[in-house]
């Protein structure tokens, strides 16, 4: 099968490489400790002894992911080069509204004030002392949708969603110490950044979940995901995680910000604005085969993920026939809430051309709609939550592209 | 012995829901926030105007400001530049409003969001300013110099007039044209698409 092949992947071992290959080794045996990883592998990898262990590891330099950066303010995870459900680290979306601050951790404060009968401040090593609680869900930008070209790959799509193991405290906790006071209904989180970017939560729907994170997959937040802390609000839409944070404020009412307002809003037809839209509803997209892949006739194995915001993903349905009729893919096991779920389903292609699509249903009963069905719920002007069922064409030579017909309205 | 299985089994949801309304108790970690360290980070402005600071400015003042620190990015009449345009009210008063996205991401323009046409609350405008603008230099402006260019902004999109004076008395009390179209989510999941 041509469709795991990837620009940039090595056939064969050329005659400069070989020598390349060997004058590296011979500067392994010279000074093991400054060996560097080389262009191509050896054609036989048992006749000579390999680096040694070094201190910081890295990938196989065949493998070459990449964010894509489609605008100046966001990357996007190349979601076609993953195969379970955690996101590299250093492959996690980015969305920042001015830039990455770069804050010193042994200069770092949090206040927490407002309606609680003790202000306080915490420093990074204060943060750390609180019971850790760890937790593996999804981010999500709300304006991850893309898709006017057959040339879109899974990363332009919907690259603006990551997953990682997440580990903090929860902000109960920090609520708690701080005495957060009953008649408390929002709170503002603020970070450091140079927009000072700002987002008021509920609190009664935010309270049961939240944390304050300092860790992203067993080590420190990456600084594009807010080190030292961030707030993580599973299932709602990454721009209420706001990173950096530097300061909580509780109160009785919203703060309307500029981010809740002018941003983060959904003109409906009727000429309303929805406002505080923070769940972010269930979602799937093919990942393989997808744009720029060549499929063979026979065996095709489907695999993608779904997510919702609202909580378990129920099931994965697939159509290999355009859309007419819906079969169940398999879901990789355990299915976490609020998470990234990896589901994968077995086609014979029989080589006529077609399209294949996916739906989610979670656990509320929600159905993963059409493009269509959106539009006719909320009219032509959102451009957030937009997560309309997405296809990949295939012609009969085998070459796959984004059904765009099918996000057109 | 049902009876007795019934009052156990309230007494265990007793039990768990004080334990689960009684906040756990304090672990003494963190330092109580000095009114200093307060006063310095509380920027925030909500639309009760809670969180102004002292000072004004017009919308006359504000042009000033305006040209020298804004002009760049927003364009020279506060529309036409990089960045988002921040004037034209159309059609401030007929539903939909806001750009038609499916026309937007064609590459076919239609008319933007702005202050005029979209923003509900005045003081939105103080509070994103003061933090954030401009891109060159955030945070530089002062109290003053942030009331004019909000004085300028609203009189750019027809909301205030250009003699007025923004202050934190007359701010929260600006009625912003958009200011009734904005609701609550009604998502909730399940079989209904909204």
């Amino acid at each position: 099968m041509r469709n795991t092949r990837r620009p940039g992947q090595h056939d064969g071992v050329t005659r400069r490489a070989l020598l390349t290959t060997t004058l590296g080794a011979a500067a392994l045996t010279l000074a093991p400790g400054r060996a560097r990883g080389q262009e191509s592998p050896p054609a036989d990898t048992t006749k000579r002894w390999g680096r040694l262990p070094n201190a910081l590891g890295a990938r196989s330099p065949a493998e070459n992911p990449k964010r894509t950066l489609n605008l100046p303010t966001s990357s996007r995870t190349p979601l076609q080069d993953l195969h379970g459900t955690v996101t590299p680290s250093d492959l996690h979306y980015e969305r920042h509204h001015a830039g990455l601050p770069v804050v010193d951790p042994r200069a770092y404060r949090l206040l927490v004030h407002g309606m609680v009968d003790r202000p306080l401040t915490f420093t990074l090593d204060d943060v750390k002392r609180f019971p850790a609680v760890t937790r593996t869900c999804f981010l999500e930008c709300s304006g991850n949708f893309f898709g006017t070209r057959e040339e879109t790959t899974p990363q332009d799509v919907c690259g603006l969603t990551s997953q990682s193991e997440w580990t903090g405290v929860m902000l109960s906790t920090i609520f708690n110490e701080a005495g957060a006071q009953r008649a408390a209904t929002w709170f503002l989180a603020e970070g450091q950044d140079a927009a000072v970017m700002t987002r008021s939560i509920p609190i009664k729907e935010a309270l049961g979940e939240a944390m304050l994170v300092y860790a992203q997959n067993g080590e420190a937040l990456r600084p594009e995901q807010g080190y030292p802390v961030r707030l993580l609000l599973p299932g709602i839409e990454g721009n209420a995680s706001v990173k950096w944070l530097r300061r909580m404020k509780l109160s009785d009412q919203p703060f309307m910000t500029r981010e809740e307002t002018s941003k983060y809003t959904d003109p409906l037809a009727d000429g309303t604005a929805r406002q505080f839209s923070l769940v972010m509803d269930a979602r799937s997209v093919i990942t393989s085969p997808a744009y720029p892949q060549t499929i063979e006739k026979g065996f095709v194995e489907v695999r993608g993920i779904a997510w919702s915001g609202r909580g378990l993903v129920r099931r994965v349905e697939i159509s290999t026939d355009g859309g007419r009729t819906w079969k169940p893919a398999a879901l990789q096991q355990p299915v976490l809430p609020k998470a990234h779920t990896r589901f994968r389903y077995e086609w014979e292609w029989d080589g006529r051309p077609t399209e294949i699509v996916s739906r989610a249903v979670d656990e509320t009963g929600y159905v993963q709609p059409d493009m269509s069905a959106l539009r006719s719920a909320r009219g032509r002007r959102t451009r957030y939550h937009l997560n309309p069922v997405t296809g990949w064409t295939i012609a009969a030579d085998g070459r796959v592209r984004f059904a765009v017909e099918r996000v057109r309205v | 012995m049902k009876r007795v299985l019934i009052i156990i089994a309230t007494v265990f949801l007793v039990t768990a829901l004080a334990m689960a309304q009684t906040p756990s108790k304090r672990l003494g970690i963190g330092s109580p926030a000095t009114p200093e360290q307060v006063a310095a980070l509380d920027i925030d402005v909500r639309p009760d105007g809670a969180g102004l600071p002292p000072g004004g400015g017009t919308a006359r003042e504000g042009a000033n400001v305006y040209a020298q620190k804004c002009a760049a990015c927003h364009g020279a009449t506060g529309e036409g530049g990089t960045a988002d345009p921040l004037v034209g009210s159309q059609p401030a008063d007929t539903a939909p409003f806001g750009p038609d996205y499916e026309r937007w991401r064609n590459n076919r323009p239609d008319v933007p969001f702005t202050i005029g046409n979209y923003w509900p609350y005045a003081t939105t405008i103080f509070d994103y300013v003061r933090r954030a603008m401009p891109a060159s230099a955030p945070g530089s402006l002062t109290a003053d110099e942030t009331y004019a260019l909000t004085a300028w902004l609203l009189a750019g999109n027809g909301v205030i007039a250009d003699t007025a004076v923004m202050n934190a008395d007359t701010l929260p009390r600006v009625r912003m044209p958009a200011r009734t179209r904005f609701v609550p989510d009604s998502r909730k999941g399940g079989s209904e698409v909204k």
